[in-house]
């Protein structure tokens, strides 16, 4: 198979707009993958699922993860004007980067028996620019993970013919699979509360500093 | 902090109502059935919404979840090692593929290698674990047609004489927690692989009396053929895998295309399906445990001393670069893979598994339309899912 | 009741006499049919006792039921989801006294390994009265069938008045327990707190 900086080149020479970059990846196998804008990453999938060298005719996995939002803090030496003297002073930078939502696609050929090629697709930010377009309609295979995204994750998926919850229950308010999602509070009684189900508990009873563990 | 999210859109509503499909302006009512969570067919806990017109079919939505437990997120809060026995309930029929597919992704992520007699012992046990799951779907299917219980018996009690040997070799009869990273756990106790042997010479003769006994059946032909039938452009583009895509004549066994472990030393032929109806299912399941045990008693004889470790991997505090990396075999309910994402430390930034019982679940309302409900029964018994696999 | 002795030889003469009491303990409890309800993994360990090499039909279970109307037991096999919790308690609504019902496998008694699941409930017991758990994951065909032994026994010392009498005997044991509902975390209400009364703990310090 083409390397992914040709299957790169040829989706930017195809693909009017598409903005494609590649990931590296530090694992010993390799897989480095591609990532497109949103705006055209319906395009450049079905480039890649009718190209005659590619044939990438089966979406093998449809995933999502969570890049939460990260500070960073910096200690810079900062000259400043103190009582008239100009002195060093120390000063903390704090580097806000929003974070994302993605959605992962792992491409292969049945046709040509060839692959893995790695598709990733960036949303806006995690709170309402979570609006993606649907590879449903190139693969049909990303129906159901895709409706698993939605659900676990919370982005919706613009084209896609279903979109409902996929595991939890219609009704359910929140997204489980992100990293900031709290568990609620249906802990057992526990008797010796530790470590991690302390700190739970904590969070639900911080009056009494968690002694009485979780509902009793 | 959450999104909200929206209920149902309203067109979803419309187009599942019952009289959404009524064109003959006859004033006709289509009838909304709920099978499940709790039915004598539906292999688990799995819903199907499905209105009917009369007996046929008109429209099939399945609804699951019903089984969700939470794997993924839990494997974020547990270090590589202790995901292992979660994987073993994924499809708990076959503990011993989930583990090595895991191991396989871990191993691609982190660069390691596994020894010559893990290997073959590896291909035995999963050769074992893929004749366990097609004896147990073929019951379960006989069943579902109507035969209660017998076939279901003939069937459990070869799945008995497998679960003794992985009984003897680790510790457990269902959750066998067996793979490690690098290797397998424990090596083969004395007596084994003459006690496997012994199966595996002992299994054709099952077969040719369960074939008999199905293939003979003038009910059993009559109920599959032609029935539930799957076209190949639609399984490649719904991401089908395992024996479903191979009924419907597409060549692609993982095993052969892709191949991990030593696969390439065992020459077997993979067999492919003419019309991708049921009856195509059952008898793809039939030849591929004929090819299972050619595999094995190759490897049995095969077999070699050495570690089953590798001895220079690093196991303990097992924190892999940060990288990511996709690791799939050929299960066997289809193709089963683990998508890992590793930020350096003990445990997972993401743990994907790719359900193969899931996916093959995306045209069950496209092979059930038009069949009567009886159909759906045997199209869902041979589509193979297993709740754990579909939930998680 | 009846002096041992006496009943040794009458027994041999070919006259057998009992109480009223044994009587009906024995006929409930050598056919308890279960139904068909297994969640997960226990599941096939549950039809593998059911089938020939751990029979259970040789202890009166020979048939399960699909209907729980028509069932006595239950066999929670596997682990009981949030989403699955009203169905559950709504079958259990559905069978008709006396009825049992057997937490099978960690998962049914106290969510198991997936305790820390936000869909798992944890443990059965929460909603509806069990009688028999039986710990394992899974637990093997040989561990269910010592619980429906178990069960059996249970059953067996059951009286017709006074403490001891089964709840269908009792006027006022419920019979029928509210169905939780999913709510928008988590089900309403998480637990029972008629049926399901855990001990709290107060610490010294």
């Amino acid at each position: 198979m083409e390397s992914l900086e040709e299957i790169k080149a040829r989706v930017e020479a195809s693909v009017t707009g598409a903005a494609v970059e590649i990931v590296p990846n530090d694992a010993p196998c390799q897989q480095r993958s591609l990532r497109v804008g949103r705006e055209k990453a319906r395009e450049v999938a079905e480039f890649l699922r009718d190209d005659p060298r590619l044939r990438l005719d089966y979406a093998s996995n449809a995933t999502g993860v969570d890049w939460p939002d990260t500070v960073t803090k910096q200690k810079v030496k900062v000259k400043k004007q103190i009582n008239g003297v100009e002195q060093e002073v120390e000063e903390t930078l704090e580097e806000r980067k929003p974070g994302c939502l993605e959605a992962v696609y792992h491409l292969y050929s049945m046709a040509l028996k060839q692959g893995p090629v790695i598709l990733r697709v960036r949303t806006a930010d995690r709170m309402q620019g979570v609006h993606l377009p649907s590879l449903t309609p190139v693969w049909r295979g990303a129906e159901f993970q895709e409706r698993e995204i939605y659900d676990l994750y919370g982005i919706v998926f613009d084209g896609h013919p279903d979109l409902r919850r996929l595991l939890m229950w219609e009704g359910y308010r929140h997204h489980p699979m992100r990293k900031d999602f709290v568990e609620p509070d249906d802990y057992e009684y526990e008797p010796t509360p530790h470590d991690e189900v302390l700190e739970k508990a904590k969070a639900h009873y911080p009056a009494d500093g968690g002694t009485q563990g979780g509902t009793a | 902090m959450s999104v909200h999210s929206p209920t149902v859109p309203a067109d979803t509503r419309a187009r599942l109502s019952p009289r959404a499909h009524d064109d003959s302006g006859l004033g006709n009512e289509f009838l909304e059935v709920s099978m499940g969570p709790q039915h004598p067919s539906t292999h688990g806990v799995f819903r199907m919404d499905v209105v009917l017109d009369g007996e046929r079919i008109v429209k099939l939505k399945p609804v699951f979840g019903y089984l969700h437990r939470n794997h993924e997120k839990i494997a974020e809060a547990t270090t590589y090692l202790g995901s292992m026995p979660y994987t073993d309930r994924l499809d708990y029929f076959c503990s011993i593929t989930n583990n090595w597919a895991y191991a396989l992704a871990v191993e691609k992520l982190a660069g390691l290698n596994v020894p010559e007699r893990a290997e073959y012992i590896r291909i035995i046990t999963a050769e074992l674990t893929r004749l366990l799951n097609h004896t147990c779907l073929l019951g379960f299917l006989a069943q579902d047609m109507g035969a209660l219980g017998t076939p279901l018996m003939y069937a459990f009690r070869e799945r008995e004489k497998i679960l003794d040997l992985f009984e003897a070799l680790t510790g457990a009869r269902m959750m066998c927690n067996y793979m490690r990273f690098g290797g397998c756990r424990v090596d083969l106790p004395p007596g084994w692989i003459e006690q496997a042997a012994r199966v595996v010479d002992g299994y054709p003769r099952f077969l040719e009396e369960f074939e008999r006994l199905l293939t003979g059946n003038e009910i059993l032909m009559a109920r599959t053929q032609g029935v539930g039938i799957l076209p190949a452009a639609l399984a490649v583009n719904a991401s089908i895998t395992g024996p479903m895509l191979r009924a419907s004549g597409v060549d692609y066994d993982l095993r052969k295309t892709d191949p991990y472990g030593i696969y390439g030393r065992f020459p077997f032929r993979v067999p492919l399906g003419a019309q991708g109806d049921v009856y195509d299912r059952l008898m793809i399941r039939l030849l591929e445990m004929g090819e299972s045990i050619k595999i094995l008693k190759q490897a049995i004889q095969e077999l070699p001393g050495g570690p089953i470790v590798d001895p220079k991997a690093k196991l303990r505090a097992f924190k892999p670069k940060a990288g990511e990396a996709y690791g799939r075999i050929e299960a066997p309910k289809g193709e089963l893979g683990f998508y890992l994402i590793s930020d350096g430390s003990a445990n997972p930034y993401r743990y994907r598994v790719r359900p193969p019982s899931l996916i093959n679940l995306t045209i069950l309302e496209d092979m059930c339309l038009g069949h009567t409900i009886a159909d759906v029964v045997v199209i869902l018994g041979s589509v193979d899912i297993v709740l754990g696999e579909v939930d998680r | 009741m009846i002096d041992e002795g006496l009943r040794n030889e009458l027994s041999k003469q070919g006259v057998v006499v009992t109480g009223f009491q044994d009587l009906y303990n024995w006929g409930r409890k050598n056919s308890l049919w279960p139904m068909q309800f297994g969640l997960a993994c226990c599941a096939i360990e549950m039809i593998a006792t059911a089938m020939a090499r751990f029979d259970l039909s040789r202890f009166g279970s020979e048939v399960f039921r699909n209907s729980p109307r028509q069932s006595d037991l239950m066999i929670v096999a596997g682990t009981v989801t949030k989403k699955m919790a009203p169905q559950v308690v709504r079958l259990y609504n559905q069978m008709s006294e006396p009825k049992y019902v057997i937490a099978m496998g960690a998962c049914a008694i106290s969510g198991g390994p997936f305790k820390q699941g936000y869909n798992v409930l944890k443990g059965i017991d929460r909603f509806i009265p069990v009688d028999v758990h039986i710990p394992g994951c899974p637990p093997r065909p040989e561990a269910l069938l010592h619980a429906l032994i178990t069960l059996q026994e249970k059953i067996s010392k059951e009286t017709f008045t006074g403490p001891g009498r089964p709840r269908h005997l009792d006027p006022n044991a419920p019979s029928e327990f509210p169905i939780p509902v999913c709510g928008p975390d988590d089900l309403t209400p998480p637990s029972n707190p008629e049926v399901w009364r855990p001990p709290t703990m107060v610490r010294e310090d």
